[in-house]
């Protein structure tokens, strides 16, 4: 754009604050009333109104209460275990898919990616049955098996095509220097997928820093939850204190709003994996 | 075995035979599926499976013995006003996501394209994604505290500006509760398709902007003429996704009104939940699951041969 009209600027300013309000306005309503005291909301005083009394206790009392960090390590022991098995096992899958020939591949790649549009509520009702069957119920690693099993679809779906890009001569050479098709998946189809994994790493850790259904049904303890259930319980025993309410809803939306701030392209990246294809 | 003139000729490693020969690449075809195929195997396909023969079952779950009792369940389904309801709200919940959705990400698109790389721009960009951040959970949450009739913030803002009639406890009122969710969808998901609408834009080549601007044809026709037709496979996208997310619609509404008041805001998806769990009713619950695959599974596959066909005809 070389000429800029002023009339136009302003107008587009005008409609980009219009909805800066509404997509920003229930965070500035979640941090401030954090910030407020519990009955502050009773004493009939405007909402929006900045606190009357701006205080830390909130938010100090949900981080030195000690649970809040349980949930946290839950949910970063979890997502973390998950994501990396998900890479390994995905990127695995995708290079036998992007490079081998043989007659089950494609049928075989197809039946995963039907995985893509497979509703998770489906397969609540057995997994849950199976979970207590095997003696997992109401553990962490209960999650473990769905957390992976439901994100490899993509994660394969968007690897193979990192790996397809890969030039024959490469791999041509790494043959003739005697690499096997094992070390060649090590040393050079992985590194060469740099990209593709990290954006598939973004994108399965949000997705599984915010789930929620398995872990619902599956867990009942409270330490063994993990953070969106934790909230979750938290509101319903605190229904009453809305301002702690929102400043444990602050503290857990915080991790990904920093991530982002700090690595935007790469998180809309990976956010955006879903549909790039 | 691989000689080099094999991987020359064919660029590939690995031939499948009829009865594989356990060669390397056979073993390594082998291994390095096994992890997936076991996982999506034990957490996927097989659950789909238990889910249609427990369909057949009378069953608490927790019984030793179940009562088969062959089609009971599925013609109660048919029968099920509720499980009506919470389809037809299915139904509501993806036209209306669509509808919304689409035609304001692409706005938003459109507004970020023209405000380029202007500070304010790139400040907007990154604020409106953070509906996205969050869990719909917590966003479920916040929402029943910003709907609040007494502690919220839609009522005094209607107040604010003269509305008072409007207000309304929104998700205690059955005619309300359902489009209040829906607002909340829509306000989460459509940076998603803004962002990816913006992508699109994006890559549309400067010189068809500048030739088409050159020629007189303004900001608003570059849009609706030459952009919007380019970027019409990337809203074919948007929409198939947007589809499928609708119909797999759980947490939001769990968290906000577990479906109620009186069901007005029931999906599939949560009415199975409650049907399994809650209820102790494993076998009708399964019903509901495996009906709801059959409906995402069919429209899906009717959304690819849809798009297949209309992309040959294009």
């Amino acid at each position: 754009m070389s000429k800029r009209d002023p009339l136009k600027m302003v107008s587009l300013l005008a409609i980009g604050m219009v909805w800066l309000v509404i997509a920003g306005m229930p965070f500035y309503f979640m941090a401030m009333t954090g910030f407020k005291g519990q009955f502050e909301l009773f004493s009939g005083r405007s909402v929006f109104a900045f606190p009357e009394d701006p205080s830390f206790q909130n938010y100090e009392e949900v981080l030195t209460s000690g649970s809040f960090f349980t949930y946290v390590r839950n949910s970063l022991a979890i997502v973390g275990v998950s994501v990396v098995l998900i890479l390994l096992f995905g990127s695995m899958a995708a290079y036998i898919f992007a490079r081998f020939r043989f007659r089950l591949n494609r049928p075989l790649f197809i039946l995963i990616i039907a995985g893509l549009v497979i509703p998770v509520h489906v397969t609540l009702i057995p997994v849950y049955l199976f979970t207590r069957e095997i003696g997992l119920y109401d553990s962490l690693w209960a999650l473990l098996g769905p957390y992976v099993a439901f994100n490899l679809p993509l994660t394969i779906f968007i690897l193979t095509d990192f790996m397809r890009l890969i030039p024959r001569e490469i791999q041509e050479a790494a043959y003739i220097d005697g690499s096997g098709p094992i070390r060649f998946f090590f040393r050079m189809a992985l590194p060469l997928s740099t990209p593709g994994l990290a954006t598939m790493a973004v994108y399965n850790s949000v997705i599984l820093w915010n789930e929620f259904v398995f872990a619902f049904v599956l867990i009942t303890s409270p330490d063994n939850r993990p953070l969106p259930l934790a909230i979750w319980e938290y509101q319903g025993q605190y229904a009453m204190n809305i301002p702690a309410i929102m400043s444990v809803l602050t503290l857990s939306a915080l991790p990904l709003i920093l991530i982002y701030i700090v690595g935007q392209e790469r998180v809309l990246k990976g956010m955006m994996a879903g549909a790039l294809k | 075995m691989n000689s080099v003139a094999h991987v020359r000729e064919t660029g590939q490693f690995g031939r499948w035979r009829l009865l594989p020969r356990l060669n390397a690449d056979t073993l390594t075809i082998f291994l390095f599926l096994l992890p997936t195929l076991v996982l999506i195997g034990i957490f996927v396909i097989w659950p789909i499976v238990n889910s249609f023969q427990l369909s057949f079952y009378k069953w608490n779950g927790i019984a030793p013995t179940r009562e088969f009792i062959e089609f009971d369940n599925w013609s109660r389904l048919l029968r099920d006003d509720i499980f009506v309801k919470a389809f037809r709200n299915n139904l509501v919940v993806v036209s209306l996501s669509i509808a919304i959705q689409m035609p304001i990400g692409m706005g938003l698109a459109v507004l970020l394209d023209q405000g380029g790389r202007f500070f304010l721009f790139r400040l907007f960009k990154t604020i409106y994604f953070f509906p996205m951040l969050m869990s719909s959970v917590a966003i479920g949450i916040l929402f029943k505290y910003i709907y609040d009739p007494s502690f919220g913030l839609i009522n005094p803002a209607l107040e604010a500006v003269g509305l008072d009639s409007w207000t309304r406890a929104w998700l205690g009122n059955t005619d309300t509760s359902l489009y209040a969710v829906i607002a909340v969808i829509c306000w989460q998901y459509t940076p998603f398709y803004m962002v990816l609408f913006l992508a699109a834009l994006t890559s549309v080549p400067e010189e068809l902007r500048d030739a088409s601007l050159i020629d007189g044809a303004g900001e608003g026709r570059y849009y609706w003429h030459i952009a919007l037709p380019l970027v019409s496979g990337t809203v074919r996208t948007a929409i198939i996704l947007s589809l499928i997310g609708s119909l797999k619609y759980f947490d939001l509404i769990w968290v906000m009104t577990e479906g109620g008041p009186s069901n007005s805001s029931e999906l599939m998806a949560t009415y199975m939940y409650k049907k399994a769990f809650p209820s102790f009713e494993v076998g009708y619950g399964s019903t509901v699951a495996s009906a709801l695959f059959i409906i995402v599974m069919g429209l899906a596959v009717f959304m690819l041969l849809f798009t297949r066909r209309f992309e040959t005809e294009v």
